[in-house]
This record gives structure tokens, C-alpha cells and sequence, in this order.
């Protein structure tokens, strides 16, 4: 089975489906565990506050795995993404409540090139604050 | 107090290899929340003409803990942790993790340079199989906050 969207069907501008992911605490522990990244300030909001931030952050690298799922959706097979570059610009803040941080996750294509490739800038904005800059996925199309 | 730039270009010898397990994978992607079969299913992931499942796109971040390789721990490179944010990160894939990989990861300091109070430091690490087959060139720019030189207003 080839990927679900054709190299021929995309235009620059074409815009991908847009996805919502709630960020909670637990899903940081659970993030922690499964990447090994056990940072404190991740998840012990006494430290984090200690050492000046407002409030537990999110892992950099959650955020950033989240944000390729609005292109991996989109294309299918995830192993068509061949290349993927972001800049953090600033810490997801995940409170201790029952609805933590709404991450918005949008992408568009930016760049059609050779081989069936296509450049997507991705955005990803909490509380209309992009907390990714520069966000890009090269993807190959079918 | 600021990096040693003598650390330029200096290599760190490879990582002991890590065997990257299908119950990993899903234990990740579960942690993304992503449910791509894929990801999950070797059925699926043989029907898009991988040998089995395969990893999400940003997996290798866990060579840096689970297999460090020193490339920010040596002493005499003055990185002081509590200091540091990650500033930027890539990968470059050239296949996909699958299931069963036996990976290394070879890093290299390109870079190290000032902004403003920071310093930015590039960390560019080859991932490979044991056999030295290409799977992923990752780079990652930390920032280690307040440390910059102050010779210059």
C-alpha cells in the first residue's frame, strides 16, 4: 500500500487537517517513561518553580513528536517522512488540572521538489502562542 | 563560565548498540498518543513494504538517554546542565527505524558559538546500524543560558 495522498493532488498552499492534542501531566510521566528522559522539570512542579518557571514544562521533544503526527496523519505511511528541523521557542507550561495545555497543530505545504517530495511547514500553538518557529517535514509522496 | 571551544570537531567514540524492540516502539508511539499501524501492527507495517513495525520520526531521542555517549558529560567541556534549554532538533532519516535495528550513534560537536548572553552549542550525531549502514543524522542545538563571554557590551 503506497502513501494516501499523491504527489500529483498537492499544490503549494495545500492544507493539511489540522489536529488538537490535549497535554496533561500524566502525559508527561508517560512521555518521561517511554523516552527516558526523566528531566524534573518535567514533572515536580516545586522544582520547576525553583528553578524559575512558571509551572512544569513539557518535554521540547513531546511537543516536537506531537507536531510530525499532523503530517505522518496525512500521509499515511509514516516512514515517508524523510527529514524534520525545529526551533523551540517557548516552553508548553502544563498545570496540574484537568485540562493542562491544548496543543494546535496545523501544516502546509510550502515547497514542491523532485522525486515526489514535498516540503510542509508545521505550526504548533498553545493558547495562540506558536511554541514551535521554523518547523519543517520533508515528506515523499506517492 | 564559558565552553571550552577547544571541543570543536571533537568526536565521541560510539555508543554501545542498542537494540531498538517492537514493545518500545508501541511504548513510544502510545506516549504520543499516535495510533498509526505502523507503528504498531507488522501486518501493516509489511503492507507499506517495511520488514516490520517501524518508529516514529523523532524515536532516536532515546540513543541520547538510554545509550549516552558523552558528548555533553565530559567534565572538560564546562557544560553546566542546569543551565541548558534545547533549543533546536533534526532529523535527517535516511530509512526508517524498524523493529530489531541494532543501532549506534557516533556524535560529533560542530559547533559552538555566542548569542547574546548564550552560548549555542551543535551536537551532530550519526546513527548507524552495527554495520555501519546510514539510518539517521540527527543535530541538536542546546542553549546553555548566561554563560557567554563578556569581553564586548
Amino acid at each position: 500500500m503506497a502513501a494516501q495522498v499523491t504527489y500529483a493532488d498537492v499544490e503549494v498552499g495545500t492544507s493539511l487537517p489540522t489536529l488538537t492534542v490535549p497535554m496533561q501531566r500524566w502525559n508527561l510521566i508517560q512521555y518521561a517513561g517511554a523516552s527516558g528522559d526523566f528531566n524534573i522539570i518535567h514533572w515536580n512542579e516545586r522544582i520547576a518553580t525553583m528553578v524559575g518557571l512558571p509551572n512544569v514544562i513539557a518535554h521540547g521533544m513531546y511537543t516536537m513528536a506531537l507536531a510530525a503526527r499532523v503530517v505522518t496523519e496525512w500521509v499515511g505511511d509514516p516512514g515517508a517522512l524523510l527529514d524534520y528541523q525545529v526551533r523551540f521557542s517557548r516552553p508548553v507550561v502544563v498545570p496540574d488540572d484537568d485540562k493542562g495545555a491544548l496543543l494546535l497543530i496545523a501544516g502546509r505545504v510550502e515547497e514542491k521538489l523532485d522525486d515526489q517530495r514535498v516540503v510542509v511547514v508545521i505550526t504548533a500553538e498553545v493558547e495562540g502562542s506558536g511554541v514551535l518557529t521554523g518547523a519543517r517535514a520533508t515528506v515523499r509522496l506517492a | 563560565m564559558p565552553l571550552n571551544p577547544e571541543f570543536v570537531g571533537r568526536s565521541f567514540a560510539p555508543s554501545a548498540p542498542y537494540e531498538v524492540g517492537r514493545e518500545h516502539i508501541r511504548e513510544f508511539a502510545a506516549a504520543i498518543g499516535d495510533h498509526n499501524p505502523a507503528y504498531h501492527d507488522a501486518e501493516a507495517a509489511r503492507a507499506l513494504g517495511h520488514p516490520d513495525i517501524i518508529a516514529p520520526p523523532t524515536f532516536l531521542t532515546v540513543l541520547g538517554f538510554r545509550r549516552p555517549n558523552g558528548a555533553i558529560t565530559d567534565p572538560d567541556l564546562g557544560l553546566d546542565y542546569s543551565r541548558l534549554v534545547h533549543g533546536e532538533q533534526g532529523f535527517r532519516h535516511h530509512r526508517p527505524v524498524v523493529a530489531g535495528d541494532r543501532l549506534i550513534s557516533t556524535s560529533t560537536i560542530t559547533d559552538i558559538r555566542v548569542a547574546g548572553r548564550n552560548e549555542l552549542m551543535t551536537i551532530t550525531s550519526e546513527i548507524t546500524t552495527e554495520a555501519g549502514a546510514a539510518v539517521s543524522t540527527v543535530t541538536n542545538v542546546v542553549v546553555i543560558r548566561g554563560t557567554a563571554p563578556q569581553q564586548e557590551g
